[in-house]
């Protein structure tokens, strides 16, 4: 009874001398989950209110890892244990720049970081690009992970050869999607309608087009291992791709050499070609531009008219590609776009520059920032460019957790509300947290039991919303 | 006396009685027959102590099973190394990249796989002998071992 009371007293004592601190980030990705694993353990007396678009969380991990790679997606548990403590809060359905504003957040919260990362295809620039069935890469990824806002994508996938002009990871994972057996895919959670589509795909010649050459490549070695062991596919290099690589070989880091090394074993493997009929086939070229794209009358395309390019310098990291004046022809009625992701600028009062907020070890450099204002951070994508993996974005968000620590420290300006007083600018109802995304999960692993898929996505905002408020299903 | 019941519940016939008993080979249920209290004793011998050492200088000196990976450990013992095992041990991220002394490396029994090497190629701080933890396995002798935990962030990158 006495030790109630002391802690009771205590509690009241500590909680009029320290004010408790209010944090929001905006992007419930990974960047923005771990810097609220780091945060929400350093910080104390913290308050984090971690707002998303969607209501539904994790960003990438739901939305960019592909279907069949469902151990990368494990993560989600630590980010739910994250979502779970009490001084944690998520609030889905919130659109900053439209809903609330980032001087609204910057007024009400003593911190503010911004981690909703790239959400824009990079463009080439070249003529076409609008045609039919060019498609861009983030949009077919999101397509077939169930995005609401790409389940309306148009994809043709009737012709037999196709192009995708990029050699990254997310290249790598279109090619894998389009060829893996259907019967495979059929057990992940790919949505239903990629499923049909997919099933009656009829590409069974898949180019990967690269500007520059084999070591210069940007997937990673996991990725091109899967790519090379998948079954019923037969990888055809071409032959004078792979010239002089294997003198620099030794002279290679590991991370390079040993990606290298299983490009050069595949292609002197050779291409043993006994029954074509059997194989889909997977062609990587190097040293080639798209310029444009040929489509015919329908302004479908038909076609990639390729610049053919020369390395120039030494140096593998430091070689330059220029185009020389030959050219090339690829035909092909599909061609995925898969060049990288830029970032928009999502708050007209967001500095933005070259596709990044710029900033200094995650405390965005902006010139008009005044002393009422809270002090504004990003971390992953948003902040270093769209490139790295998993743990790349986890090493960077601590890295800005910890400015934020610190100055956090140091806050002078009058306590804030937080959330209560932005809940009082926007109409909340739409706000689905973290009780409704757990509703959400719930139906979706249910949706999926009855196809033996590890859960059917809802892809509908509305939907979710839904799900999200229905109150009669009761989590435990 | 106790020798004999270690002895008689040494770890394969431990797994073989789990497996028989439906109970899963997972290290979860693993541990959740443990209240039987011959196997609690046989279990208590077979611990060996590890140590990490963090990348700010800080040690965590700690009890671990025997068969359990430096992955089992951290996690089991709630250890703080923040983001420590994201992808839980499948092989998909290298969030748990540690790094042995040469003398530790070398006694492994197992080299490391294409596929954790392949993981390996992207963590930061690389080294000759870095493995990832979820891939090494206690056993008796790796008694008193001491683990470097690398930096996640590549400070020189610009």
């Amino acid at each position: 009874m006495t030790l109630k009371v002391v802690k009771a007293v205590r509690r009241t004592i500590s909680s009029a001398c320290k004010k408790n601190l209010q944090v929001c980030i905006v992007g419930a990705g990974p960047a923005g989950f771990y810097a609220a694993m780091h945060l929400s353990k350093n910080v104390q007396n913290v308050n984090l209110d971690i707002i998303e678009k969607l209501p539904v969380p994790f960003g990438l991990i739901r939305y960019g890892v592909a279907p069949d790679h469902p151990e990368v997606k494990n993560v989600i548990n630590q980010f739910t244990k994250v979502a779970k403590q009490p001084n944690v809060n998520f609030y889905g359905n919130i659109s900053l720049g439209k809903d609330i504003h980032l001087r609204q957040l910057r007024e009400h919260y003593d911190a503010v970081l911004l981690t909703y990362g790239a959400e824009k295809d990079r463009l080439l620039g070249i003529e076409n690009e609008d045609a039919q069935n060019v498609i861009s890469a983030r949009n077919f990824v999101g397509w077939y992970n169930g995005h609401p806002s790409e389940q309306n994508l148009k994809i043709d996938l009737s012709s037999k050869t196709a192009a995708i002009l990029g050699q990254g990871n997310v290249a790598l994972d279109v090619a894998r999607i389009l060829y893996t057996p259907i019967d495979d895919l059929r057990k992940t959670d790919i949505t239903e309608c990629a499923l049909s589509s997919l099933a009656e795909s009829k590409v069974r010649e898949l180019y990967l087009v690269g500007r520059r050459g084999p070591l210069q490549v940007a997937f990673t070695i996991k990725e091109l291992r899967e790519q090379l062991n998948l079954k019923n596919c037969q990888t055809v290099w071409r032959e004078n791709d792979f010239d002089n690589i294997e003198d620099t070989v030794p002279h290679l880091p590991r991370p390079r050499k040993r990606l290298t090394e299983l490009m050069l074993k595949s292609f002197k493997q050779g291409n043993v070609l006994d029954d074509c009929s059997k194989y889909k086939i997977f062609k990587p070229i190097f040293f080639r531009s798209p310029k444009k794209f040929l489509i015919n009358t329908d302004k479908q395309v038909t076609g990639v008219l390729l610049a053919c390019n020369k390395l120039h310098g030494d140096n593998w990291v430091t070689q330059k590609c220029l185009a020389t004046d030959d050219t090339e022809i690829l035909n092909c009625g599909l061609v995925f776009r898969s060049i990288g992701y830029t970032s928009v600028q999502a708050d007209n009062e967001l500095s933005f520059d070259n596709g990044v907020v710029p900033n200094d070890k995650g405390c965005v450099l902006d010139d008009n920032s005044e002393d009422k204002l809270a002090k504004l951070y990003v971390a992953g994508w948003l902040g270093t460019g769209p490139v790295g993996v998993i743990l790349h974005t986890m090493g960077n968000a601590f890295q800005v957790a910890k400015v934020m620590c610190d100055d956090l420290k140091n806050v002078k300006h009058d306590k804030r509300d937080g959330f209560s007083a932005i809940s009082r600018i926007m109409n909340s109802d739409q706000i689905v947290d973290w009780n409704g995304w757990e509703r959400i999960n719930k139906y979706e692993i249910e949706q999926g039991q009855s196809k033996g898929k590890p859960r059917e996505k809802i892809c509908n905002v509305n939907k979710m919303i839904e799900v999200a408020k229905c109150n009669d299903m009761l989590i435990e | 006396m106790f020798r004999r019941l270690t002895k008689t519940f040494s770890r394969p016939k431990l797994c073989y009685l789990i497996k028989n008993n439906n109970l899963g080979g997972s290290f979860s249920n693993y541990r959740s027959i443990v209240p039987l209290s011959t196997t609690n004793l046989a279990l208590k011998d077979e611990k060996v102590t590890v140590t990490f050492v963090l990348n700010d200088g800080k040690s965590l000196e700690t009890q671990a099973k025997i068969g359990d990976t430096l992955l089992d450990v951290v996690v089991n013992n709630d250890l703080n190394i923040e983001g420590y095992g994201a992808c839980e041990g499948t092989l998909t991220c290298s969030t748990c990249h540690v790094i042995l002394k040469q003398e530790d490396y070398d006694r492994l029994p197992e080299e490391p796989s294409d596929e954790e090497r392949d993981m390996l190629d992207l963590a930061y701080g690389l080294t000759d002998t870095s493995r990832l933890g979820c891939q090494i396995t206690l056993t008796k002798d790796l008694d008193g071992l001491v683990i470097q935990v690398p930096e996640t962030i590549n400070d020189a990158r610009s």
